[in-house]
């Protein structure tokens, strides 16, 4: 059984939770898995995955229930690839996370492979960025949500040779809500924009970086550096790196050409995640524009292919096309690759 | 992406790219904004004109130009030429002199500043003592003399500005040496006028505000004589031989004061107040001047009524029992009379006025019975009516160059043509005598002809064309440095308006008093500013124009060389179709003059397409082969066949939910708003612009220079900070449906078999429509109709604006104008190899392969730098080394002011130049390129600046000014006639037929006093091929 999950419920005592053992025993005797290993974790109140493995963070977990403890009990096995961590559940937005609602209590649930979820936003290139940096990506295409932020001008103060300096900065200014980026939770009020898909803002001004921003909206990549610092992710590694560093130096050191910025991508990621220029054929057919021979000079304008989506028929106008295409948000990343007509004169559909 | 950012350093690519790009801004055309004084140099025959924001300018012969800019900025009030020298003095409104010169580099001189001063008084005067007032360069050329406030009048000794302390003639100095009756009678204040002897450089004449007048000799330091007038002196002129001064005063009147060493003048020869009895206003200045007739010529400002014209700005001249009180549509800044310039001659014999008034020059043939204007070579008033939109056409056949001089010239029938050319012996060639007869009305001689041009001939003939405010198209000659007015077009006519501009000019009767004769061309009020001109489309081989305005009209025209009445076909295209349920709340369309029309020679409208609704034409395209004109608004665009006289179809492009374009930019509540809110803009822009001529920087550079002017950006973004919302663009964005760019193309467009006529139309929303055309066979033409039918549509997922849609053949060269083939200018197009789409965006170029339109290329200008493209044309750059090597790219403008060279068809960006401040919207508006790699936008409302992307085209101002050479220069009219024909004839008899007849035209146009010297020939006409301008790929 592929997706087995079981959901309990049982009380505890909260002033006497007793022993570590004896609640495991508990644990598994009530869902009839005596056999397998699992470890248990629960939700603490900040909405942090939590491992519960002695007597004192049981103990922990019964106190801080409030009232229900929800428990999440995984094979083992299953378990070492999810850490347990600070923002590993609201932060993350980890799929356990997402999928844990309403009145269920214990899972035993199956974690499912990245691509079988629509991405929304994500942390990159957390491994080459300065810890005081955060660079996230945010996925429009196929979603309903306005991108949904303001920026600003304002000044950022660096560290220059010549001592403290104050330079013009852009900042996040204001989260439309429900937006797409309030909704991620990485990005904030006051946050300074660093970079837009890999380029430096700095020098630019504010049009041009809204332009740039637009431009940029079906895959945008914005490098900020959070006003609130204290959510950084700490690496061991780089644990000299303190958020007090000049962001000056960290900016210039870790501004690279967008080739290496990105390199955590695949090679054709940037470009596959573009949508692709509708071509229509006389007023009917619809087509998105193919890819081109590989191996030719030529670049691939928009590799969403789609084949076999729509037939309208009738004159429809792109536009009804289009959004048409928006409104079954996951199309493009559910469609197998191939089975395109590279060469014909038009993809009908 | 990775691409560009690595350009990857190919050392022959970088070499190739320095042989054919360069950025240059060359020369500035039309009128000087705001200027604020006049200078002219009798012995270098030299023009100069200051602007308050601190610009000196001088015009000599057409073509010799110069330009230079104060540190300071500020605004200069007078500017003072040495007699006899190539040097200037200016007076800047902050109290400081500059000395200005013109230095020979290299064979070409320079205007540069050598010295700048400010007067000081001594320690704890008045800041008044020292401002001064009047500036008198002494015949010497050692000595300045300032007049100021305090009554003092300083001595200066040039070229060091050094100050003669001891020297100065204080007001007391003088007043002690004046008999007592004078002394007590009157403090003197401030030094209104100052002027040396003309024949004894000892003696000055130094007049006071209060009235008095006297004349002060230099060694002996006294006074040789005094006049004392009872009203508040203005200005004074002292007759050529030194015995009568003529004084102008604040009461309207002049009086006449004989010179006589020893007698007391009280009181004046005459006295008289010109428009009396009734109060007057001040005679500002007044100039006194002696004819070989005997009777003299008087010629004054102001002095009019003071109640009923006390607002008109006039200068009246009164000669011979003739009087004249030039009217002028904007205020007199200052004048001056072009005279004898010989020093020693005994007779002024004024030859022409020349009057700077705030928006034009105007210059008076004095010579002439009925004192007509001259037209000017250059310093054109662009802003006549304000400048809406431009065209450009590079290469204009000679055959259609001539017709439009031949329209031209018999619009300019009331200029003067000064003093006739000479009749010239017969050119050998028939048409190169056509040519010299249409050059005779075009070519006046030009009084202010000073230096010598050097530059080369232009290497072809180039028109713009502007449109105008008030409905009219103006086809000005862009060859070369001077920029001139070859044909105005009207298309008033077509129309009915409130008034009928016929009526205004006749209005003046000739017996009334004062006898004020309106002068100049400045009019910027438009009757109706639906009648604006939006959109310009010439065809240089049919002589084709399409015309399209603010209220939706599209007018094609064709240009007859002779007058004719007809009635224009109408048509009104229905761009809503079946859209129900809209309202438009603009303007109205239009309403044309039913019945025949007279048109003058020249374009003549035939057709008159009405788009309903009537919101402005946004884009147009002409195409004279198949006679087709395509035109879009905000709703939807149109083809029509101007053949037939028939629409052929009209496509909506109108997004359902867009409902600002339905309701109209003009819509009534808002207009009034929207107008008080432009009228401020301008005002605002009008201020900044005189801020604006910072000297460029070093091109090339572009993000230097401008850190300061951030952070005072960001001081004041910290008192009210600025947001901007991020969201993609989404189908239901404002004016998606606006129509940007239309354009023809003959290529494969359904298969990859059979090429056939297409339109191209692109959209703001990012969509691009393609319609498959056909266009039955000549002899068919009238029989059958054009069909169009919609092939392609492409939805762009970025959704920006489209700006540019071009074809490239299978060479990657962008598909030759319509008739460039049959007009064996250019090769046939490559329709062997498969042809590519290009499709500019604000945002992205991106080539396409056709006919399948999939992707091959692009380049994200947006996603990489935040900079939008403003305007794209492709241009040919030629080689400086190699002579027919040249590339075809795409040259781009940003929002942010930086022009681009982008290469065709790889899509790498060349070259990048920051050009246009980005504040400067309407400048990065007004932008045009030429097919060459040249360009012109205006830096204020009436001048456009040149620049230049190529090293090959280059026009710009390479002259020589000679102040030896000049010294026993004389008069223009002077010169034999003969001398100038036969060196014109040899011209032009040296050559065969066309090239001749190219070169002569040129050479005349080009101006250089004709072409009266012996210089010219040499070193002009050899060498120059016309052929580099031929478009060939």
């Amino acid at each position: 059984m592929k997706f087995g999950a079981e959901f309990r419920r049982f009380s505890l005592d909260r002033q006497k939770p007793g022993k570590f053992e004896d609640f495991y025993k508990l644990v598994v005797h009530t869902h009839h898995i005596s056999n397998t290993e699992v470890t248990i974790g629960y939700a603490d109140v900040h909405g942090d995955l939590l491992p519960i493995n002695n007597d004192d963070n049981f103990c922990k977990a019964v106190s801080s229930a409030n009232p229900l403890l929800r428990v999440f009990i995984q094979k083992r096995e299953e378990a070492e690839r999810c850490s347990f961590g600070v923002g590993s559940l609201s932060r993350r937005r980890r799929p356990l996370a997402l999928r844990e609602d309403g009145p269920r209590r214990r899972t035993h649930l199956h974690i499912g492979l990245p691509h079988d979820f629509r991405p929304v936003s994500s942390i990159i290139d957390v491994d080459i960025l300065p810890e005081t940096h955060r660079r996230v990506r945010l996925y429009r295409h196929g979603c309903q949500k306005p991108l949904g932020f303001y920026i600003r001008d304002g000044t950022s103060v660096r560290v220059a040779p010549q001592g403290l300096e104050k330079v013009p900065g852009i900042f996040i200014s204001r989260m439309v809500p429900g937006g797409l980026a309030e909704s991620t939770g990485l990005l904030a009020v006051d946050d300074e924009v660093l970079e837009v898909n890999g380029i430096e803002v700095a020098g630019k001004t504010l049009d041009q970086v809204t332009d740039m921003m637009i431009a940029n909206s079906h895959n945008l990549i914005v490098t900020v550096k959070p006003a609130n610092q204290r959510n950084n992710v700490v690496r061991g590694s780089r644990a000299l790196g303190s958020s007090g560093r000049s962001s000056d130096s960290t900016a210039s050191r870790h501004s690279l050409p967008t080739a290496h910025v990105l390199q955590n991508l695949p090679p054709d990621e940037m470009e596959s995640d573009e949508e692709a220029d509708v071509v229509l054929e006389g007023v009917l057919e619809p087509r998105l524009v193919p890819r081109p021979p590989p191996g030719s000079l030529a670049r691939v304008n928009g590799a969403g292919l789609a084949p076999g989506l729509h037939s309208p028929g009738r004159e429809g106008s792109v536009q009804r096309l289009l959004s048409s295409l928006r409104s079954d948000p996951r199309h493009s990343l559910a469609l197998p690759p191939g089975g395109v007509e590279e060469h014909g004169p038009a993809v009908t559909l | 992406m990775r691409r560009f950012l690595r350009p990857g350093h190919d050392p022959a690519r970088e070499r190739l790219k320095r042989d054919l790009f360069q950025f240059n801004k060359t020369v500035e055309h039309g009128f000087p904004h705001q200027p604020s004084a006049l200078g002219y140099s009798p012995s270098l025959r030299i023009l100069a004109i200051g602007t308050r924001s601190g610009a000196i300018k001088l015009y000599g012969a057409p073509g010799v130009e110069f330009m230079g800019l104060h540190r300071e900025n500020n605004a200069v009030v007078q500017i003072h030429f040495l007699p006899g020298q190539c040097q200037l003095v200016t007076l800047l409104d902050d109290n400081s002199l500059h000395l200005w010169s013109l230095k020979v580099k290299s064979g070409v001189s320079e205007l540069q500043e050598d010295e700048s001063f400010t007067l000081r008084g001594p320690p704890g005067a008045a800041p008044s003592a020292t401002q001064i007032t009047v500036v008198l360069p002494h015949s010497s050329c050692q000595l300045l003399y300032l007049g100021t406030e305090s009554g003092s009048v300083f001595m200066v000794q040039l070229p060091a500005f050094r100050a003669l302390e001891d020297q100065t003639i204080s007001s007391d100095a003088v007043l002690q040496r004046l008999p007592e009756e004078v002394r007590h009678r009157r403090a003197f204040e401030m030094v209104e006028a100052l002027q040396e002897h003309p024949r004894d450089p000892n003696q000055i004449l130094i007049g006071y505000s209060r009235g008095l007048v006297v004349i002060w000799d230099l060694q002996g330091s006294c006074v040789l004589c005094h006049f004392l007038s009872s009203q508040q002196l203005e200005n004074v002129c002292w007759q050529r031989d030194g015995h009568l001064i003529v004084s102008c005063h604040s009461d309207g009147s002049y009086c006449q004061w004989p010179v006589s060493s020893d007698t007391l003048q009280l009181e004046p020869l005459r006295s008289c107040v010109p428009y009396g009895p009734f109060p007057c206003k001040a005679i500002t200045k007044i100039f006194w001047l002696t004819t070989k007739q005997g009777l003299p010529f008087t010629i004054f400002q102001g002095g009019m009524p003071r109640a009923s014209y006390g607002d008109r700005h006039c200068i009246s001249v009164i000669h011979n029992g003739q009087q004249t009180a030039f009217d002028f549509t904007s205020r007199v800044i200052d004048f001056t009379v072009l005279i004898e310039a010989n020093p020693e001659a005994a007779l002024d014999d004024p030859y022409a006025l020349v009057v700077l008034a705030e928006e034009e020059l105007v210059v008076i043939d004095l010579q002439t019975a009925g004192w007509p204007p001259v037209q000017p070579p250059y310093l054109a008033s662009l802003h006549c009516s304000a400048i809406t939109c431009s065209h450009h056409v590079s290469n204009i056949p000679l055959k259609l160059w001539e017709r439009i001089i031949a329209a031209g010239s018999r619009q300019n029938t009331h200029f003067s043509t000064m003093v006739g050319l000479a009749p010239a012996p017969a050119p050998p060639q028939p048409r190169a005598r056509l040519a010299h007869e249409l050059l005779r009305h075009l070519l006046q001689e030009w009084p202010i002809d000073g230096g010598t041009s050097l530059a080369p001939a232009p290497p072809q003939r180039d028109l713009l064309l502007t449109g105008h405010e008030d409905g009219t198209v103006r086809f000005w000659d862009a060859s070369g440095v001077c920029l001139r007015l070859l044909y105005k077009l009207s298309t008033v006519r077509v129309f009915l308006t409130d008034t009928d501009p016929s009526e205004s000019l006749s209005a003046q009767g000739e017996d009334e008093w004062p006898p004020l004769r309106k002068v100049g061309s400045f009019d910027p009020y438009s009757d109706d500013p639906r009648l604006g001109i939006q959109k310009i489309f010439l065809c240089r081989y049919s002589g084709y124009l399409a015309v399209a305005g603010t209220a939706g009209q599209v007018l094609v025209l064709e240009l007859n060389d002779e007058a004719a009445e007809h009635a224009v076909e109408q048509v009104e295209a229905d761009l809503l179709q079946d859209q129900e349920g809209y309202r438009w709340k603009g303007h109205e369309r239009l309403c044309a003059r039913p019945g025949p029309v007279h048109f003058e020679p020249g374009f003549q409208p035939f057709v008159l397409v009405q788009c309903q609704p009537p919101a402005v034409v946004t884009s147009l395209a002409l195409h004279s082969e198949w006679r087709l004109v395509a035109f879009g608004t905000s709703h939807g665009f149109g083809l029509f066949d101007h053949q037939q006289r028939r629409q052929v179809f009209v496509k909506c492009t109108l997004h359902p939910n867009d409902q600002l374009a339905l309701e109209g930019p003009l819509s009534r509540v808002k207009s009034l708003k929207k107008s008080l809110r432009q009228s401020f803009r301008r005002i605002r822009r009008s201020r900044v612009s005189s801020r604006k001529r910072r000297p460029a920087g070093p091109p090339g550079e572009v993000q230097e220079g401008s850190s300061r002017a951030e952070r005072t950006g960001l001081q004041n973004m910290e008192l009210a900070p600025v947001q901007r919302k991020i969201e993609a663009r989404s189908a239901e964005d404002s004016f998606t449906g606006f129509v940007r760019t239309l354009y023809f193309a003959d290529t494969y467009l359904r298969d990859s078999s059979r090429h056939c006529p297409s339109l191209w139309a692109g959209t703001n929303g990012g969509t691009v429509y393609a319609f498959a055309l056909r266009v039955p066979p000549a002899e068919r033409r009238m029989d059958e109709p054009v069909r169009a039918e919609q092939a392609k549509e492409i939805q762009l997922m970025h959704r920006a604006p489209v700006v540019g849609i071009l074809v490239l053949d299978g060479h990657s060269v962008p598909l030759p104008e319509p008739l460039e083939v049959a007009h064996d200018l250019s090769k046939s197009p490559d329709m062997q190899g498969s042809h590519q789409l290009l499709v500019v965006s604000e945002e992205q170029f991106k080539v396409f392969t056709l006919p399948k339109v999939s992707a091959r290329l692009k380049l994200k200008l947006t996603a990489l730098e935040g900079s939008r493209v403003r305007r794209v044309s492709a241009a040919r750059f030629g080689s400086c080394r190699a002579e027919d090597y040249g590339e075809h790219h795409l040259a781009v403008l940003t929002n942010l002011g930086d022009i681009q060279v982008v290469s065709l068809p790889l899509l790498k960006p060349q070259v990048r130049y920051s050009c246009i401040r980005r504040e400067d919207v309407s400048g990065i508006a007004s932008c045009v390129f030429t097919k060459y790699g040249q360009g012109f936008y205006l830096i204020s409302p009436s001048e456009f600046e040149r620049f230049s992307l190529s090293t090959k085209w280059l026009v710009e101002p390479r002259c020589l000014v000679d102040s030896a050479e000049t010294k026993n220069y004389s008069r223009l009219h002077d010169r034999s006639g003969p001398e100038k024909a036969s060196g014109r004839a040899r011209n032009s008899g040296s050559q065969s037929d066309g090239e001749g007849v190219l070169k002569e035209i040129q050479s005349t146009l080009e101006g250089d006093r004709g072409s009266c010297g012996d210089w010219r020939s040499p070193r002009v006409a050899v060498g120059y091929s016309l052929s580099n301008g031929g478009g060939c790929s």
